[in-house]
């Protein structure tokens, strides 16, 4: 047994803790979430480079609770997930606790807000060298081959809502994409309507999103659409030094605003 | 069954006349990143180099969004425009896995249940299925627990199997595909005979959906094993957009001012507003119940009702599932359970 | 892309406007009768702060060739702070629309008091102006007309 495996055992058999949210070994050596309530099953849970998903979304899942106190497995993702879901009110102080790892492998106990927000303080807040290369492509095309791009990327998308279902950002329990009366965003999957989706999606995640990419891991016909939230995300940080996921007390970019706020495009 | 060789250079000419026949000819394309069913023009666009496309076969009968009439009000007067079934192109649809042509079966249970789904019905009969034996598998494949195999010819007009040389062995299973093969005759040569079986993929069985049959109604009650089954699950509609056998789906009215069209896409089980009533009241309202219908659906409803299974083992669900649902593996927790 | 037939084209603008401010203004210049080009349709908001960012989507989905968005001057929202959260929104979506190849200049966005009937006028002007030489959003239109109906590509 691991250090992660004999805590998770410890906290289960104390009593205190009737739930880790963590992942496990899933198909095709695939990392995935798993949630384990009794020790002797605390032996599943991994923590390696596999575990790049952003678990946070299921923090303020119904079925979880009504469990005693929670444990969730957290990498940085899932972290500043939790922090900005802690600026938005939807998770609480104290609900659970967290497990971080140190760079050496320690793992580190999170159990307020506080601690975590510290915590996530140390942690990178960019884009990966791969996503910043991404991003520079698409703003380097011209203007034509920027919609040609995004043209055929959005004709691929079925309308799953995969990328909605897995942000932890996503929690609306009606989503302007079901509202009907009017109808913003057509249901059926058409280029148009995708379209609309997809800068409705961005736009409802400005000064939100943490940049984890989750979106674009779980679409299924791999459209970058993280770059659309990662957009939005930098320019909240250039125009209103607006960083998700960094402060647990922060109001998100666009329900604020300041009067000396600087654009040079009214007239 | 008759079996016949068509060489890669007939396989090539097949397809290339196809086209010029005007035949809608649909099959694997690598677009970007991923492998999926597109038109083609040219033969040079098909690959083989995949398990199984991302999303299933079904889209050449029952598209992701299709427009069932148009509708034009004017002056108070209503005029209608039905669907236009000449609109329907003869079409051939290759490279079809042999989960994915079986899958067809499944979903023509479905709409020719009760009524005939005459749109559904017109698009497959003007439609050949040319299907292409697996050569590899991964570990979501798992069709020989489901009644399948790798070189299962149920549900192709003409079966292909690749040979070690690069050619292939025909089999003619349906009257449509002996038409095509009577049609393209001279590219059609003797068998030579090769072991088909040694050129499958090797796919084990793991457990028998027999048990599953068997086994699934006594669990319906069981909220808590649902419940924990579906744990993981994030109520997406990924796994059943691209399942070859999922027919679920929606009917839309898109307008603008007096004109406008009706249209029927996908939909969802798993979502959660997908049985929510007018009322407020939701009768499947968490992602449990969700799942344990979508399972129940395939496992207990068709095979009582429809007199086949709902699932084909292709494993696609399992691939596109951003938190890794694996359906085999639910399976046998069902079994197990 | 976009083809420049400047001679015949006439734009189709929508304004999107509120009620205090730049619907007033835009009064003043009829009653001053101040002639301004006649290709806008306005449409009233109670306040800048209520132009959803999905209504432009919508109106170049339904055929506008370019925006007009204006509302009450910094610090003169009627209610008080309207158009200061409209400010950020536009600054976010503006980038957003480059992003993904939109021609962000078929939008214009201005301050236009009550008493600026002139500048209304100006700004309609231009922006006309500025969209003609643009020419058609053929683009969109394109995009449109295949997403009428697509099934298997
Ligand atoms: S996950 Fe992909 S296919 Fe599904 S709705 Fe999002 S972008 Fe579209
Ligand atoms: S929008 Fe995408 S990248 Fe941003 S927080 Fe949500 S899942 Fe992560
Ligand atoms: S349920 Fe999954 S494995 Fe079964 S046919 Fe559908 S996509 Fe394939
Ligand atoms: S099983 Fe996976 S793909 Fe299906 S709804 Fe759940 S999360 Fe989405």
């Amino acid at each position: 047994m691991n250090n992660l495996q004999q805590k998770a055992q410890q906290l289960l058999e104390s009593g205190n803790y009737g739930l880790i949210v963590g992942y496990e070994k899933g198909t095709s050596g695939k990392a995935r979430p798993v949630f384990i309530r009794k020790a002797e099953h605390a032996s599943k849970l991994i923590f390696d480079e596999s575990c790049d998903q952003n678990i946070a979304v299921y923090l303020y899942r119904q079925e979880i609770k009504h469990n005693k106190k929670k444990v969730i497995v957290a990498n940085h993702h899932t972290l500043k997930s939790i922090v900005e879901l802690a600026a938005e009110n939807q998770v609480f102080d104290g609900d659970f606790m967290v497990l971080a790892f140190a760079e050496n492998g320690d793992i580190i106990e999170l159990n307020t807000f506080e601690e975590i927000e510290k915590h996530v303080a140390t942690l990178y807040h960019g884009l990966t060298e791969a996503e910043a290369a991404m991003m520079k492509k698409i703003e380097d095309m011209s203007l034509e081959d920027r919609w040609a791009f995004w043209e055929n990327e959005f004709s691929k998308c079925i309308k799953c809502y995969a990328c909605r279902a897995s942000c932890p950002m996503c929690y609306c329990p009606t989503c302007t994409v079901e509202i009907n009366q009017p109808q913003w965003i057509s249901v059926p999957s058409h280029t148009l309507g995708n379209l609309e989706w997809h800068v409705m999606r961005a736009m409802h995640l400005a000064g939100r999103c943490v940049t984890c990419g989750q979106c674009g891991k779980a679409c299924p016909l791999e459209l970058p659409i993280q770059l659309l939230t990662y957009k939005v995300a930098l320019d909240s940080k250039q125009f209103f030094d607006s960083v998700a996921g960094t402060s647990i007390c922060a109001d998100n970019a666009l329900a604020i605003f300041k009067p000396e706020d600087h654009e040079n495009f009214i007239r | 069954m008759e079996r016949k060789l068509l060489t890669k250079d007939s396989y090539r000419s097949l397809i290339t006349k196809l086209i010029g026949q005007n035949y809608q000819v649909v099959a694997p394309v690598k677009k970007d990143t991923m492998i999926d069913f597109l038109k083609i023009s040219s033969f040079d666009e098909i690959t083989e180099d995949y398990i199984v496309t991302v999303s299933s076969a079904k889209t050449v009968a029952f598209p992701r969004n299709e427009k069932l009439f148009d509708y034009e009000k004017q002056n108070k007067k209503l005029t209608q425009q039905d669907f236009d079934f000449d609109s329907i192109p003869q079409s051939v649809l290759i490279g079809v896995r042999p989960c994915d042509a079986f899958g067809f079966h499944s979903l023509s249970s479905i709409f020719c249940w009760d009524s005939i789904d005459k749109i559904y019905t017109t698009r497959l009969e003007r439609t050949t299925i040319i299907g292409l034996s697996c050569n590899k598998a991964d570990d979501y494949c798992f069709c020989t627990s489901a009644k399948g195999s790798p070189g299962s010819t149920a549900g192709s007009d003409i079966l292909l199997t690749k040979m070690t040389d690069g050619n292939y062995i025909a089999e003619i299973v349906t009257e449509k595909g002996a038409k095509l093969v009577a049609d393209f005759s001279d590219l059609f040569t003797a068998d030579g005979g090769a072991d088909k079986e040694s050129l499958l993929a090797k796919v084990a069985a793991n457990f028998s959906v027999d048990d599953v049959l068997a086994k699934i109604n006594s669990k319906f009650e069981d909220e808590a094993f649902w419940t924990e089954q579906a744990m993981r699950c994030i109520g997406c509609g990924a796994c059943a957009y691209v399942c070859p056998t999922c027919a679920c789906f929606d009917i839309q009215d898109e307008s603008h001012g007096g004109k406008g069209h009706r249209v029927r896409c996908w939909d969802s089980c798993g979502l959660s507003l997908f049985t929510l009533h007018t009322s407020g009241h939701n009768p499947r309202e968490n992602q449990g119940q969700r799942w344990r219908q979508r399972l129940m659906h395939k496992f207990s409803y068709m095979p009582d009702r429809l007199n086949t299974i709902g699932c084909v083992g292709c494993g696609r669900c399992s691939r596109a599932c951003p938190v890794d649902m694996n359906i085999a593996e639910h399976c046998m927790s069902i079994i197990e359970n | 892309m976009e083809t420049n037939n400047t001679n015949s084209f006439e734009p189709k603008v929508v304004a999107f406007v509120c009620n205090w401010c730049t619907y007033a203004g835009a009064d003043l210049t009829g009653t001053s009768r101040i002639k301004y080009a006649t290709n806008v349709k306005i449409i009233r908001f109670p306040c800048t702060g209520r132009i959803d960012f999905m209504l432009l989507m919508k109106a170049f989905a339904n055929g506008a060739d370019g925006i007009i968005i204006s509302g009450c001057h910094p610090n003169d929202c009627h209610y008080t702070s309207g158009n200061f959260h409209a400010r950020r929104r536009w600054m976010i979506f503006r980038n957003l629309l480059d992003f993904i190849g939109v021609d962000v200049n078929r939008i214009v966005f201005s301050w236009v008091s009550a008493a600026e009937g002139a500048k209304w006028a100006e700004v309609v002007n231009e922006s006309v102006d500025q969209f003609r030489q643009l020419g058609p959003a053929t683009s969109y239109q394109k995009l449109i007309k295949n997403s009428e109906f697509q099934e298997v590509e």
